[in-house]
C-alpha cells in the first residue's frame, strides 16, 4: 500500500532562522511555525500541534501520522565539517521538478557555465543507478564529471565524483568529491518544502569540509547556484513532473531522473506529478 | 577597493558590473545578507549606518549609494558620463518597484506584490518608450550611442524583471537594449542574467 503524501516528514524552517511565528503553507494546506522560549512547532489551521524533528539545521514535520523516522545523513556527522544554512529560496514550480534538476548533471556546462561545468566538457559518462529496496530510496553513484570549479574551496578545474541520494520524495543528498579533503564526501542537500503542488519553497542545506571560506561566501556560493537554476526551473513545461513518457523522451544522461520517475510512480507519490502523457 | 556585497542584490551587481567593464579589479567581501542578515550586523552597521548593501570602501571613502559608487568609479572617465539624471532616477523607481517585486518572490519580503509589480510595469513602459525613440535616431543606449552610467542602473533590476513575476516578452526594444548590454567587452553575468552564447556567422 503507498504511503499518503501526508505521512511523509517535510522543512518548514531553519532552525536559526524561526522567531515567534510565520504563517506558511505545506502541501497547499495553511500551517504556522513557530518558537515558544526554546520549544519549536507546528501547528494546523485548527490550532493542533503537529509532530516535529529538528534535524539538519531544519525544523521539519509531518501534517500526518509520520511512518517512520526522518531520514539521516551520518556522513555530516563527522567531526570538523561545517554546517551551512543556505537559507530559502521560492520557485514556482512543482517541487518534484525541484528535486529532479538537483540530480541533472548534463545541464551544468549551460546553467552553471564556468562553474561547475565549461563547453565543451559536456558528456556525461555512464554511471550506476539502483532503487534500493531495503532502504526505499534511488541511488546514484559513480557519476563523474569535469568541473571548472566545483566548490568554493576548489582551485581550477578537476573531475569530480558525485554520488546522489533520494532520501524522500522532496529530499535529495548530494554526495561530492571533497577538494581540501580527498576520501572524504562534503554533503550537499536539497530539501524542499512543498507549498503546494506547483509552488515550493526551497530550502539547501550543507556540511562541508571547508577551512578557508567564510559562511557567507559559502552561503553566497550555494544561492548563486540554486538561482540560477531558478529561471529554469519556472519555465518548465508541462509545469508538473511527467511520470509517463510523453512530451520529455529521456536520454542515457538522465538514468537518474529516470529513476526518480520510476520510484515515485511506485511508491505513490504523485503529489506535483502529471500521471497521463501529455 | 573592496565591495561588501551580496550575490543576489542587484545594487551589487551594478557595481560589480561597472567595474568590470572599465576593467578595475574589486576585492569582494561576502555579506550573508539571506538568510542571517549580516548586513545589519554591528560590524556593517559601523560601516554603513542605514544598513544596505552595496557599501564601497576605497582607503577612507566609504560610499554606500549605488548611484554613487558608479560615479565614483568613473570620475575619471568621462565616456561613461552623460546627461543621465533622469535615467537615474528611473533606475531608482525600478528597484522599488520590479526590484521589491522580486525581493517578495525570491526571499518573501513583505511587499504588497500587485501594487509593486504594476508599478514596475509603469516604469517598464517608460523605458521602452525611450528607448524606441532612441531607435528611431539610430542610438541604442538610453543617453547616446554609447552606454554610460544611467543603462548600468537601469540593466539589473529591468533584466531581473521575470524572478518577480514581470515578463519582458511584450518590451522589444528593452530586449535589444539588453542584448547592447550583454554584448559590452568585459561583460559579467549574476544569476537571473546570462552571457550571451557565442554567435558565429553561418558559413
Amino acid at each position: 500500500m503507498s504511503q499518503s503524501i501526508n505521512d511523509y516528514w517535510y522543512p518548514v524552517g531553519l532552525l536559526s532562522g524561526i522567531d515567534a511565528s510565520r504563517g506558511t503553507l505545506l502541501l497547499g494546506v495553511d500551517i504556522t511555525v513557530g518558537r515558544t522560549g526554546g520549544a519549536f512547532w507546528v501547528k494546523d489551521a485548527a490550532g493542533n500541534a503537529l509532530p516535529t524533528v529538528k534535524r539538519f539545521g531544519h525544523l521539519w514535520t509531518c501534517p500526518g501520522t509520520p511512518s517512520g523516522d526522518l531520514f539521516t545523513i551520518p556522513e555530516a556527522d563527522t567531526p570538523g565539517r561545517q554546517l551551512v544554512d543556505v537559507g530559502s529560496v521560492r520557485v514556482k514550480c512543482s517541487p518534484l521538478r525541484a528535486v529532479e534538476n538537483f540530480l541533472n548533471i548534463a545541464h551544468f556546462p549551460f546553467v552553471h557555465t564556468d562553474i561547475l561545468g565549461a563547453e565543451p566538457h559536456t558528456e556525461v559518462e555512464r554511471y550506476n543507478v539502483d532503487i534500493r529496496e531495503e532502504v526505499n530510496e534511488v541511488w546514484a553513484t559513480k557519476v563523474k564529471f569535469f568541473q571548472p570549479q566545483a566548490a568554493k574551496s576548489a582551485e581550477g578545474g578537476i573531475t569530480t565524483e558525485y554520488m546522489y541520494r533520494v532520501a524522500s520524495p522532496t529530499c535529495a543528498v548530494l554526495y561530492k568529491t571533497c577538494p581540501p579533503r580527498p576520501g572524504e564526501w562534503d554533503v550537499i542537500t536539497l530539501f524542499v518544502q512543498p507549498l503546494n503542488e506547483e509552488w515550493c519553497e526551497v530550502w539547501p542545506w550543507m556540511a562541508l569540509y571547508d577551512d578557508d571560506s567564510t559562511m557567507a561566501e559559502m552561503v553566497s556560493f550555494q544561492q548563486l547556484i540554486f538561482m540560477q537554476d531558478r529561471s529554469i526551473l519556472e519555465n518548465q513545461i508541462p509545469t508538473k513532473l511527467p511520470l509517463d513518457p510523453g512530451m520529455e523522451a529521456p536520454t542515457q544522461a538522465d538514468l537518474t531522473s529516470v529513476a526518480y520517475r520510476r520510484w515515485l510512480k511506485k511508491i505513490g507519490y504523485f503529489y506535483g506529478a502529471q500521471l497521463v502523457a501529455a | 577597493m573592496i565591495l561588501y556585497d551580496y550575490v543576489l542584490s542587484a545594487s551589487c551587481y551594478k557595481v560589480r558590473l561597472m567595474a568590470a567593464l572599465l576593467g578595475q579589479p574589486l576585492t569582494l567581501r561576502a555579506v550573508n545578507f539571506h538568510p542571517a542578515r549580516e548586513h545589519k550586523s554591528p560590524a556593517m552597521l559601523t560601516l554603513n549606518p542605514n544598513g544596505t548593501l552595496p557599501v564601497l570602501q576605497d582607503g577612507d571613502a566609504i560610499l554606500t549609494e549605488s548611484v554613487d559608487i558608479l560615479r565614483y568609479l568613473t570620475a575619471d572617465v568621462p565616456a561613461w558620463r552623460g546627461e543621465d539624471d533622469r535615467w537615474l532616477a528611473l533606475a531608482a523607481d525600478l528597484n522599488n518597484s520590479l526590484g521589491m517585486a522580486r525581493l517578495h518572490d525570491i526571499l518573501q519580503f513583505d511587499v504588497d506584490i500587485d501594487a509593486a509589480r504594476a508599478a514596475g510595469v509603469k516604469q517598464l513602459r517608460k523605458l521602452e518608450a525611450h528607448l524606441t525613440d532612441q531607435r528611431f535616431d539610430g542610438r541604442i543606449f538610453l543617453a547616446g550611442d554609447r552606454p554610460t552610467i544611467a543603462d548600468i542602473a537601469c540593466f539589473p533590476n529591468t533584466a531581473l524583471a521575470p524572478d518577480g513575476g514581470v515578463s519582458l516578452d511584450t518590451y522589444p526594444s528593452i530586449r535589444l537594449w539588453m542584448r547592447a548590454i550583454r554584448s559590452l567587452p568585459g561583460f559579467i553575468e549574476m544569476p537571473g542574467i546570462h552571457r550571451l552564447h557565442e554567435l558565429e556567422v553561418a558559413q
